[in-house]
C-alpha cells in the first residue's frame, strides 16, 4: 500500500507539470486554434537561461524570476515576429513555422549549451514539511509552485482588464476589435504568457528528469494528451487531465507497463482521445458550418 | 521546348544516370542511394501532405517500420532481400491504412499532433524488450549488401555492391516516380487534391472521402516504407537510434525544400536533406538543425512552393 501511496503522490508531482505545460498549449490554442509544437523546446531554452544564470552564482530565486521575465519578453516576440506574418496563412504553414521553431530552439540548446546532461538544482529541502514519508521536499514545492502559478493565470483573467480584454480577443476577435482591443497584440501576450509557464514547468522538472535539449519531448507529449484529455479549449481541463495523467502514467508504469513503454502510452491516449472524444472530458463537441 | 528536345534530353539524362556510378568512389555512389532512397520517402510524405494536404511529422515511423520488416525478414527467415522489397510495401500499405482511419477524423493541427507522438515514440517501441528476439533491441540488425549477380567494368570501375545496389533503387525509384505521376496527373489525383481543397464540395460531387483519404496515407506510407527497406539494404545496418523523432521532420524538411504539391521536388529535397547536414556539420554538432530549423522559416514565408515553385517562376518570366 505503502509503495502505491508513493507512486501516487509522485504521479501527482509530474501531473502538476503536466498540467502547467498543458495549460500553456492550451493558452495559445484558444488564442489562435493552434497547437504549438514548440512550446517543449522554448520550455527546456528557457530552463538552460535558469541553469546558466546559476552557474554564474546567481541566488536560486533571483535567476527563477529573471527567467519567467526572459521567457515572457522571449514568448511575445517570437508571436510578432514569426507568428503574425503567418497569422492567416494556410494550417500547414504554421505548421511548419512551429516545427521551424522547434527545430532551431533545440540546434541552439544543445549548440550552446552542448548535450552534456546536467542536474539542475532544486531550491527546495530534501525532506518535505508535509507527510515526509509519502512526499520529498520537491515534490510538495514543485506542487506548490504550479499551484501558485495556476492560480495567479486564473486571478489574471477572472479579475482583471486586461485579462478580460484576452479572453474577448480568443473568444470573439471582431467584436473585439470593434470595441479598440488590439487582438493581435493580446495573441503576444498570450504567447509570452505561454512560454512564461513553460519556463516554471521546466525548471521544476529538471531536477527530476535532469536538463538536457532533449529533456522535454516526452513531456511535451503528456502535456498535449493532458490538453486534449481535459479538452483544449478549457485550462481548468487542462489541469485535471494534467493530473489525471500524472498519476495514471505512475501507476501504470510501476505495475501494468513498465517504464520501457512510457512515451508509447502517452501516443496511445492521444490517438484514443482524439478519435472517440476529440472535445476531451469537459470540452464542447465543435460543429463546423458549411 | 519542342517534343523531340525534351525527348534528346530525357534520353542523355537516362545515359548520364547510368554511367554516373563508375565516375564517382563506392563512397560517393553510397551518398547518391542515399538521395535516391530518401526521394522515394519524401514522394511519399508529398503525396500526403502536399496533395491531399493531410499534415503528418511522423512519416519516420513507416521508414522504420519499413527497414526493420526487410531486415528481420532477411535475417530471420533468410528472405532473398529484393523479395523484402515489396512486402515492407504491403506492411506499410496495411499500417497506413489503420493509421488513416483516426486521420478521417483528426483535421489539420490535430493530425500532425498524433503523428508527432507517433515519431517520438517509434524508437522507444522498437527498443521494447518484448520483441528483441526479432529486432535485436538496441545492438539493431546487421545485414549483408546485395551481391551485383554479374561482373562488369566500366572506365575502369567494376560494378561494386554500392554501384549493384544505385542501380536496383534506381529502377525503383523510376517506377515508383512514374506510378506518382501517372496516378496523380490523373482522375484519382484531382479526387484527392479536390479534398485538400474543399472536402465538403468534394463529398457532394460523389467523391468518396472515406475511401480517398484513408488510400492516400496507405499509398504515402508504402512509398515511405519501401524507401525504409532500401535504406536497410543500403547501410546494410539498423538500430531504433536510426530512426528518432527527428527523422520524421527531416522528410518534412525535404517535401518543403522540394515543394509542395510537386513530384520531380522531391528529388531537391533528397539532395538538400542528404547533403547539407554534412556541410553544416563541420561547424558543429547541432548545426544542421539549425540551418533546417532556418530553412523552414525562410521557405515558409518566403517561397511556399520550394525550389519547384521557383523554378516556376523563373521559366515564366523567360516566357513572357
Amino acid at each position: 500500500m505503502d509503495s502505491f501511496l508513493l507512486q501516487v503522490t509522485a504521479g501527482l508531482a509530474n501531473g502538476g507539470i503536466y498540467a502547467a505545460v498543458g495549460l500553456a498549449l492550451v493558452m495559445i490554442h484558444q488564442a489562435t486554434h493552434h497547437i504549438n509544437f514548440a512550446q517543449g523546446e522554448m520550455a527546456t531554452f528557457s530552463t538552460f537561461i535558469a541553469w546558466a544564470m546559476i552557474q554564474a552564482g546567481v541566488p536560486y530565486w533571483v535567476a527563477f524570476v529573471a527567467t519567467m521575465v526572459v521567457s515572457f519578453v522571449a514568448g511575445l516576440l517570437i508571436q510578432r515576429i514569426f507568428l503574425k506574418p503567418v497569422e492567416k496563412a494556410p494550417i500547414l504553414t504554421n505548421v511548419i513555422v512551429f516545427v521551424g521553431l522547434l527545430v532551431i530552439f533545440n540546434a541552439f540548446a544543445g549548440w550552446i549549451f552542448e548535450h552534456t546532461i546536467k542536474s539542475f538544482p532544486s531550491p527546495f529541502p530534501v525532506e518535505g514539511m508535509f507527510l515526509p514519508q509519502y512526499f520529498s521536499g520537491h515534490q510538495i514545492g514543485s506542487i506548490t509552485v504550479t499551484l501558485v502559478v495556476l492560480l495567479s493565470v486564473f486571478c489574471f483573467f477572472r479579475f482583471t482588464p486586461l485579462g478580460l480584454a484576452m479572453r474577448a480577443a480568443a473568444f470573439n476577435p471582431e467584436s473585439a476589435r470593434l470595441v479598440g482591443i488590439r487582438v493581435s497584440w493580446m495573441l503576444a501576450l498570450g504567447w509570452g504568457m505561454a512560454a512564461l509557464i513553460g519556463a516554471v514547468a521546466g525548471m521544476m522538472i529538471a531536477p527530476v528528469v535532469f536538463l538536457d535539449p532533449n529533456m522535454m519531448a516526452g513531456i511535451l507529449l503528456y502535456g498535449f494528451a493532458a490538453a486534449l484529455l481535459g479538452g483544449i479549449d478549457n485550462p481548468w481541463g487542462a489541469v485535471v487531465g494534467g493530473v489525471i495523467l500524472g498519476v495514471l502514467e505512475n501507476i501504470l508504469g510501476a505495475y501494468v507497463i513498465g517504464s520501457d513503454l512510457k512515451l508509447t502510452m502517452a501516443l496511445i491516449l492521444i490517438v484514443t482521445i482524439l478519435i472517440f472524444r476529440p472535445y476531451g472530458l469537459f470540452g464542447k463537441p465543435i460543429f463546423s458550418r458549411v | 521546348m519542342s517534343a523531340t528536345s525534351k525527348k534528346i534530353i530525357f534520353v542523355l539524362s537516362t545515359i548520364a544516370l547510368l554511367l554516373l556510378p563508375f565516375l564517382l568512389e563506392d563512397f560517393r555512389v553510397f551518398q547518391l542511394n542515399l538521395v535516391l532512397i530518401y526521394a522515394i520517402a519524401i514522394l511519399g510524405l508529398n503525396i500526403l501532405t502536399g496533395y491531399g494536404g493531410q499534415i503528418s511529422l511522423g512519416h519516420g515511423a513507416f521508414y522504420a517500420v519499413g527497414a526493420y520488416t526487410s531486415a528481420v525478414l532477411i535475417s530471420q527467415l533468410g528472405m532473398s532481400s529484393y523479395l523484402t522489397i515489396p512486402i515492407a510495401g504491403v506492411v506499410c500499405l496495411v499500417m497506413g491504412v489503420l493509421m488513416g482511419f483516426p486521420a478521417l477524423r483528426l483535421a489539420g493541427h490535430y493530425l500532425a499532433l498524433a503523428t508527432f507522438a507517433l515519431a517520438i515514440a517509434t524508437p522507444q517501441l522498437l527498443k521494447y524488450k518484448a520483441i528483441e528476439h526479432w529486432t535485436g533491441g538496441v545492438q539493431g540488425i546487421v545485414l549483408d549488401k546485395p551481391m551485383p549477380p554479374f561482373e562488369l567494368v566500366i572506365f575502369g570501375s567494376d560494378l561494386s555492391e554500392d554501384r549493384w545496389l544505385y542501380f536496383v533503387i534506381l529502377a525503383i525509384a523510376a517506377l515508383l516516380f512514374w506510378m506518382a505521376h501517372n496516378l496523380l496527373s490523373g482522375r484519382v489525383g484531382r479526387a484527392i487534391m479536390a479534398i485538400r481543397d474543399q472536402p465538403t464540395a468534394a463529398a457532394a460531387l460523389g467523391i468518396n472521402l472515406t475511401f480517398v483519404k484513408t488510400a492516400t496515407f496507405g499509398l504515402s506510407a508504402a512509398y515511405t516504407g519501401i524507401a525504409g527497406a532500401l535504406s536497410a539494404m543500403a547501410v546494410a545496418y539498423i538500430a531504433p537510434d536510426s530512426f528518432p523523432a527527428f527523422l520524421s521532420i527531416s522528410l518534412l524538411v525535404g517535401v518543403v525544400v522540394g515543394g509542395l504539391g510537386s513530384i520531380s521536388g522531391a528529388i531537391f529535397g533528397a539532395l538538400f536533406i542528404q547533403f547539407v547536414p554534412n556541410v553544416a556539420d563541420e561547424i558543429s554538432k547541432s548545426a544542421p538543425w539549425a540551418v533546417y530549423g532556418a530553412m523552414l522559416l525562410a521557405l515558409a514565408y518566403a517561397a511556399p512552393n520550394g525550389v519547384m515553385g521557383i523554378l516556376k517562376k523563373i521559366t515564366k518570366k523567360r516566357q513572357t
